[in-house]
């Protein structure tokens, strides 16, 4: 059935007409042409298409959008501040070189601030375990534990 | 709107006063083997030329390219190039990828080959535009052009000093690329070699990096595939009354792709059309179980490749003898991304965005498929999820310029489910190895007698139809393609070590499933045979095997890197339950050297995981460290993830692995950490490294599993999983 949502994405409410078991990854990216989170393989498995609902890394593909609605909903697009300072999490990323194709990367930003906002030191165990949804298959992911490793130490 | 760069050659040719380097980059017109080596062409005539690089009286450089971005970095380390040899900071660099519109014919981008082909094209005609405005100032300043340099952007001579602009006064200048221009990149190194940072990772995460998923258009409609059971199934009937106010379906022979304005629907048109389709359903795959068996009972195209001396006589003349039979089973590119493209039909002009290795050979397979001529087809390069190879992208390319083709004037974007992705991309072809040595009483190898077993590597587009899938199942359906080329099964066939006598032979079947490019080609399997042998052999042998190798090796850089790593590993302690491993080879017996050590833990046997991974890389000449670890460090990665758990397993219908569960893949938990050294050599010419890696890391992990149980792994992967 479509019907009228109301949704806050990154900080802004908007108001949009949907199929409600549309998965909120297609509302995302075709209706707020979102790019951040991507599609990688519709079940919940890859992690590519994830935000942050609330504080918490979550695939959207399988999420219809009817579940997020009155939700907090954070995209790769809204984790800069205002001014274009990027968030720690991105900085890190960066200069650890942190990505080969970086289609991957959106699902691994996203899981590591959840993380981080849980838990600022977060052992190479937690950050292993929280990131296990991620898959990558250029092999980034040394380089992203030491992102992390040493986001956490500064 | 597809990136920072996209500048029409129109503007090209009438911006501001500039110099104009043409050249050739090395794979103009060579579709017929893009896995083969190719010559590079240093004079160009006129009409090989295909690439510019242009330098602007501002002091800017504009590099026109066809190469594709496949995260590699090849952007960072052209520009980097580019910007040393006329002394300017990297910031003033720009680079424009493929598109048939707009740039110069390249070919593929493949073969570990972009640093060694595009990058040093580029790097001579940069050297060219310099000396040229060298030669602009010795005749305005009367002085001799060996007393005159370029240095911060500018050229100098003694108290002369002039601007580019002030040399250039506002002409247009073309010239040709001088092959013997002086690099100033071997020397003074400014730029060259160092870490420099690539742009686009700032771009990634923040979401303003555009991939080809991301494209959006006005009006833009969503396509899907509807895909038969088998490889060989027929559409019987199709029942699409009731349908239409929803979807609109397009059907030739047993293709059918469904159209909906809102991507949800048309995901959801997938099973609605499913349920009314009849298929003739095919069997005759032979399952994976049995694969090895099966794969040696086929009839092959068989050849001797090298012999030297007589190891038929020399081995049983040894002192001791092995015989030894490997088997890497079919694997997949499986990119992250699933493949995706965008096309519009409009006006007699098919237009395609695409994540291809290559949009020209790709054009002219689509013009073939659809008849139409190739001038009215063009074919625009974007960045897609990376591919490792020949994937799916060239496929989902075909498809949306059908579907587009039969409903014209929408944009019409056809993303591939992971599904579509995991049972219809082309897999890197199962392999088997089989290896017979002799040692003599010291050890040493006097006999090596190898045989391979392979499908063919590549069916890439190359102007035919049959390699794009879409075209099989149309009413007027092309064959698949064939053989693909024996180059891709012998790569690094030939040991790099002395071995004695020798023979070399390959046999080449056609297998059960869909093959093409994947990262390595045959040298992934050849090396992870000839290192796990040499592994075997040392043990035999009683011989250290750091020491094994070494004692059959010549080339002083191989050995370099053997003996770099093992002082990099000298003080790694294996706990209880773990082994360390290591391999080596040169890729393609001509690029980078590299060699790989592994720490496995072995304490579950029956799920080891790879804690650590080193590497020692030689690619002669670094471009960019940085850029050429991250593919190292990578490539180890992804080559642990093949060893241990990768296997695309099918049933007598068709492929079973069809999603992340029933082809798991290397993940954080399990992932080991890594480091990587570089011996560089500036005096070198550079060496590709994409590829480096791969059939030294698996080998390293197996050899390092050996040491951690005691268990001699023969057939991949190592963790056998149950039938999908």
């Amino acid at each position: 059935m479509i019907r009228t949502f109301s949704l806050t994405v990154n900080g802004k409410s908007v108001s949009l007409e949907a199929e409600e078991s549309t998965p909120l990854l297609y509302i995302l990216r075709n209706q707020l042409e979102l790019n951040g989170p991507k599609f990688g393989c519709g079940l919940q498995q890859c992690g590519a298409c994830m935000v942050l609902l609330g504080d918490q890394a979550v695939p959207s593909c399988g999420l219809p959008v009817s579940a997020a609605e009155g939700q907090t909903i954070t995209t790769l697009e809204g984790l800069a501040l205002a001014d274009g300072t990027l968030h720690p999490v991105q900085q890190a990323f960066i200069d650890e070189q942190a990505a080969q194709c970086g289609y991957c990367l959106n699902g691994m930003v996203i899981s590591t601030v959840a993380l981080v906002r849980e838990n600022d030191q977060p052992p190479e165990d937690l950050i292993r375990e929280r990131l296990d949804r991620n898959i990558c298959r250029c092999g980034v992911h040394a380089r992203v534990i030491r992102a992390i490793k040493r986001l956490s130490e500064s | 709107m597809i990136g920072e760069t996209h500048t029409g050659r129109r503007d090209f040719l009438k911006s501001m006063g500039g110099l104009t380097i043409a050249f050739s980059l090395s794979g103009a017109g060579c579709f017929a083997s893009p896995e083969n080596d190719q010559l590079l062409n240093d004079l160009p005539d006129d009409s090989q030329i295909n690439a510019w690089i242009q330098l602007l009286e501002n002091g800017r450089i504009r590099v026109i390219t066809g190469k594709m971005e496949l995260g590699q970095g090849i952007k960072t380390a052209i520009r980097q190039v580019a910007a040393e040899e006329l002394t300017l900071p990297f910031d003033s660099t720009v680079i424009q990828i493929a598109d048939t519109g707009e740039t110069p014919n390249e070919g593929y981008t493949a073969g570990s080959r972009s640093i060694e082909s595009s990058a040093m094209q580029v790097r001579k005609a940069a050297a060219t535009a310099r000396e040229y405005l060298i030669e602009l100032a010795a005749e305005k300043w009367k002085v001799p052009a060996a007393e005159i340099e370029m240095k911060g952007g500018r050229v100098v001579s003694g108290s002369y000093q002039n601007s580019i602009g002030e040399l250039l006064q506002g002409k247009q200048i073309t010239r040709k690329l001088n092959g013997s221009a002086e690099i100033y990149g071997k020397t003074r190194r400014q730029v060259v070699g160092h870490p420099v940072r690539r742009d686009d990772i700032a771009r990634m995460v923040t979401g303003e990096m555009t991939y080809v998923q991301d494209l959006r258009f006005d009006g833009m409609v969503h396509a899907r595939v509807v895909r038969p059971p088998a490889y060989s199934s027929v559409l019987e009937k199709i029942d699409l009354a009731g349908l239409e106010d929803d979807y609109h379906v397009i059907r030739d022979g047993s293709f059918v792709g469904v159209i909906a304005e809102d991507e949800w629907k048309a995901i959801q048109g997938i099973s609605k059309l499913q349920d009314r389709i009849t298929w003739r359903e095919t069997t005759g795959l032979p399952a994976t179980a049995g694969l090895k068996d099966h794969l040696l009972s086929l009839e092959t195209d068989s050849q001797q490749d090298e012999q030297e001396g007589d190891p038929a006589t020399a081995i049983p003349e040894a002192s001791a003898q092995l015989e030894a039979t490997y088997f890497k089973p079919y694997i997949m590119h499986a990119s992250n991304g699933p493949s995706c493209a965008v096309a519009l039909y409009s006006d007699r002009q098919l237009t395609v965005w695409s994540h291809s290795q290559g949009v020209y050979p790709l054009r002219d397979s689509i013009a073939t498929m659809m008849g139409m001529s190739a001038d009215d087809i063009r074919v625009i390069g974007v960045p897609g999820s990376g591919c490792y190879g020949h994937n799916a992208a060239d496929d989902v390319a075909a498809e949306a310029a059908l579907i587009a083709y039969n409903y014209p004037d929408r944009h019409v974007r056809l993303q591939w489910m992971r599904e579509d992705e995991h049972l219809w991309e082309p897999y890197g072809t199962a392999m088997i190895m089989k290896l017979k040595a002799g040692l003599n009483a010291q050890g040493r190898i006097t006999g090596w007698i190898y045989d391979l077993w392979s499908d063919g590597h590549s069916t890439r587009p190359r102007g035919d139809a049959g390699s794009l899938l879409p075209a099989r199942y149309l009413e007027n359906a092309s064959p698949w393609p064939s053989g693909g080329f024996r180059g891709g099964a012998t790569r690094n066939a030939r040991p790099y070590y002395e071995t004695g006598a020798l023979s070399l032979s390959s046999h080449i079947f056609s297998g059960p499933l869909r093959f093409s490019a994947l990262r390595g080609l045959g040298a992934y399997a050849n090396v992870f045979a000839i290192e796990c042998y040499m592994d075997e052999l040392a043990v035999k042998a009683d011989i250290d095997p750091f020491q094994f190798r070494l004692m059959h090796l010549t080339d002083p850089r191989a050995r370099d890197c053997l003996t770099e790593l093992r002082a990099m590993i000298r003080n790694i302690s294996p706990e209880e339950g773990q082994g360390i491993g290591i391999a080596f080879s040169r890729y393609k017996n001509a690029a980078s050297y590299c060699a790989v050590a592994a720490l496995v833990d072995g304490s579950k046997q029956d799920r080891p995981v790879v804690r650590r991974m080193w590497a020692v890389v030689d690619s002669g000449e670094v471009i960019n460290p940085d850029g050429l670890k991250n593919q190292i460090e990578g490539g180890m990665i992804q080559s642990a993830s093949w060893a241990l758990m990768e296997e695309v397993k099918f049933d007598n219908q068709h492929v079973t692995s069809h999603d992340w569960n029933s082809y798991p893949v290397l993940r954080y938990q399990e992932v080991p950490l890594t480091e990587v050294r570089v011996i560089d050599r500036p005096d070198q010419p550079p060496l590709g490294a994409g590829e480096a890696a791969q059939g030294p890391a698996t080998a390293a992990v197996v050899n390092a599993y050996y040491a951690a149980t005691g268990t001699r792994v023969r057939d991949l992967p190592i963790i056998k999983q149950q039938a999908g």
